[in-house]
């Protein structure tokens, strides 16, 4: 097959992008030119130039720096995020597919009720009213994007339980918790797992909208919705405020959908087409 | 959908209605902000304790949290939805005053949307993987990559500041202020939905029937129109529901940006003076509006889809 060994150098070159991102935000501290939160007032609204390759902010901060850094806030947000739904979301739905009765009908309902209301619009208001800040961001998109992996991984166990060697598994005295963990779990794992992967992108993007509507990360950190929201007072004179971390969220966001998507293709290669 | 099933459906969306304005209700009694002081503070009156502590009673703030909760609902079923604190005035005339922006910036985006995203995605299925094809699904994929509030803002520096085509900054609602809202929103949202119209046309092209037709010498247009558009129709009013879901959140934040007179800059300004019966007024007008379209979308397919008129499956 042609085709699965270009998906897999596909797959291995994005990886090599996403490791490269990670660097970047693992070692921003050798990596920026200037210190993120190093405020010189005298250089302040600088035009790129070499000194400062994207320019100062208003406050003078090395706008450069900040996007490295910012790096850092944006993947540690993203990755708990997307840990936080994966986890929790896949714990509840594998509950509610084993468990089946009484558990599973209040859950699912629970989350129809989730589903049937558009979540950003949730997600901004939980945000906004536990006090703008990263963590409250994160609570905020957990809250309403958690759903969608309790549907799949509910739906994943339904269609495991009726397979034989669940059933051996139950007539031979395995305990349900052992099963869960042994049997269900490493099934329904590769599946979750291209899911979560796919879904880094969008998380990003959601991440930097709420910091960028003032309901996630707070000056001074450095992180790139914020910053986009504080160059946009600056368009008229500064619009490398603006361009630069925009196009940060675009790069970052871009690699992180490609490597999901071909995650997904070398996973499932059926599918691909 | 026959009454019954409707009758179900609207129950269904009340229970959830209950459900996310409990949810934002005790959001509201957790949050650490108090919205007294807030609405205190912008008065710039000298507050003494026993001030505060009578606008908290006249509030009702001061209530245990299930009395506060009944009393609201108790409200919302006669029509009431209480006073905004900082617009000092009912929520439902707030409300009211918002809407139409929103609105009219909703229907203009997605229209545009459409007349992007239809025609790109039909191409894109019928060329598939040829140069037209690759290059329509390379643009939505990096479509789809886009911060939407970074879009306005390139759109507003280019298109805006630079060649002076339209006004920067909202203030009325008028056709020339609408345009580059529009824009963003319609080009977030048509990323999306070229994919979806192109996965949908293919699925229908990829049937037996369409082959049979082709041998048969019927030519391509007669084909695309007669035969996989309205099939495709279907999937497609469905996930235009959704991204009208996604649509409803995206329009806040672009707002925000253009600051365009609508519900969601409205919103986040109540989120930040904590005026907290707004916020709940509002999150329950999205969810009605929402619910209400996803209505309209599945009656919609009792008169598109004739299998399901006659009662069948």
């Amino acid at each position: 097959m042609g085709s699965l060994t270009k998906d897999k150098f596909l797959f291995w070159l994005y990886t090599f992008f996403v490791l490269l991102i990670l660097g970047f935000a693992i070692f921003a501290p050798w990596l920026a030119p200037y210190d993120p939160y190093d405020a010189v007032m005298r250089q302040s609204l600088q035009a790129p130039s070499d000194e400062h390759l994207f320019g100062t902010d208003k406050l003078g901060r090395d706008c450069l720096s900040r996007i490295i850094y910012g790096a850092r806030t944006s993947l540690m947000m993203t990755l708990s995020l997307v840990a936080v739904i994966t986890v929790v979301g896949t714990f509840i739905g594998v509950l509610a597919g084993y468990m089946g009765g009484k558990v599973d009908t209040v859950l699912m309902r629970i989350v129809d009720m989730m589903l049937a209301f558009p979540g950003i619009v949730l997600a901004i208001a939980i945000a906004g009213m536990l006090g703008g800040n990263i963590v409250n961001a994160i609570l905020a998109l957990a809250a309403v994007s958690w759903t969608k992996y309790a549907r799949l991984g509910r739906s994943l166990t339904l269609k495991l339980r009726q397979r034989d060697f669940i059933a051996a598994a139950v007539t031979s005295g395995s305990k349900p918790l052992h099963i869960l963990w042994r049997h269900i779990l490493p099934n329904i794992l590769p599946t979750i797992v291209v899911t979560a992967s796919m879904d880094i992108g969008t998380m990003i993007m959601e991440l930097a909208g709420l910091s960028f509507l003032g309901f996630g990360a707070q000056p001074p950190t450095p992180e790139w919705g914020l910053m986009l929201n504080e160059g946009r007072q600056h368009i008229q004179t500064a619009p490398w405020l603006m361009l630069y971390p925009g196009a940060a969220i675009l790069i970052v966001v871009t690699i992180f959908n490609l490597w999901g998507d071909s995650l997904r293709d070398i996973m499932d290669p059926q599918r691909a087409n | 959908m026959k009454g019954k099933e409707l009758v179900h459906r609207l129950m269904q969306m009340l229970i959830t209605l209950f459900g996310v304005s409990l949810l934002t209700f005790s959001l509201m009694y957790l949050s650490p902000g108090d919205p007294v002081e807030m609405l205190l503070e912008v008065a710039d009156t000298i507050v003494s304790e026993e001030t505060i502590a009578e606008t908290r009673a006249q509030l009702g703030l001061d209530k245990p949290f299930h009395v506060q909760y009944f009393r609201w609902l108790a409200g919302v079923l006669q029509g009431d939805m209480g006073m905004s604190y900082s617009a000092k005035m009912p929520v439902a005339d707030r409300l009211w005053q918002s809407l139409p922006g929103t609105m009219v910036l909703a229907a203009s985006a997605t229209v545009t949307m459409l007349l992007i995203s239809v025609p790109c995605g039909i191409l894109s299925a019928v060329y598939r993987n040829r140069p037209l094809d690759y290059l329509i699904r390379g643009i939505s994929f990096l479509g789809v990559s886009m911060p939407s509030f970074w879009v306005g803002l390139i759109l507003l520096y280019v298109l805006g500041l630079k060649l002076r085509l339209f006004p920067i900054a909202g203030g009325e609602v008028s056709f020339d202020r609408m345009v580059l809202p529009t824009l963003t929103l319609a080009i977030a949202m048509a990323a999306k939905y070229t994919r979806q119209v192109r996965t949908a046309v293919l699925e229908e092209l990829g049937q037996e029937y369409i082959t049979g037709a082709r041998i048969r010498g019927v030519p391509m247009h007669k084909i695309l129109w007669r035969h996989v558009l309205p099939n495709a129709c279907l999937p497609l009013i469905t996930l235009l529901g959704l991204q009208i879901g996604w649509l409803l959140g995206g329009v806040a934040v672009i707002e925000m940006v253009f600051s365009w007179p609508g519900l969601g800059k409205m919103a986040v300004h109540a989120i930040e003076m904590r005026d907290y019966p707004l916020v709940q007024g509002f999150v329950l007008w999205i969810a009605v509006l929402y619910m209400g379209i996803n209505l309209l979308v599945d009656i919609s397919y009792t008169y598109l889809d004739p299998r399901l008129k006659k009662g069948g499956c």
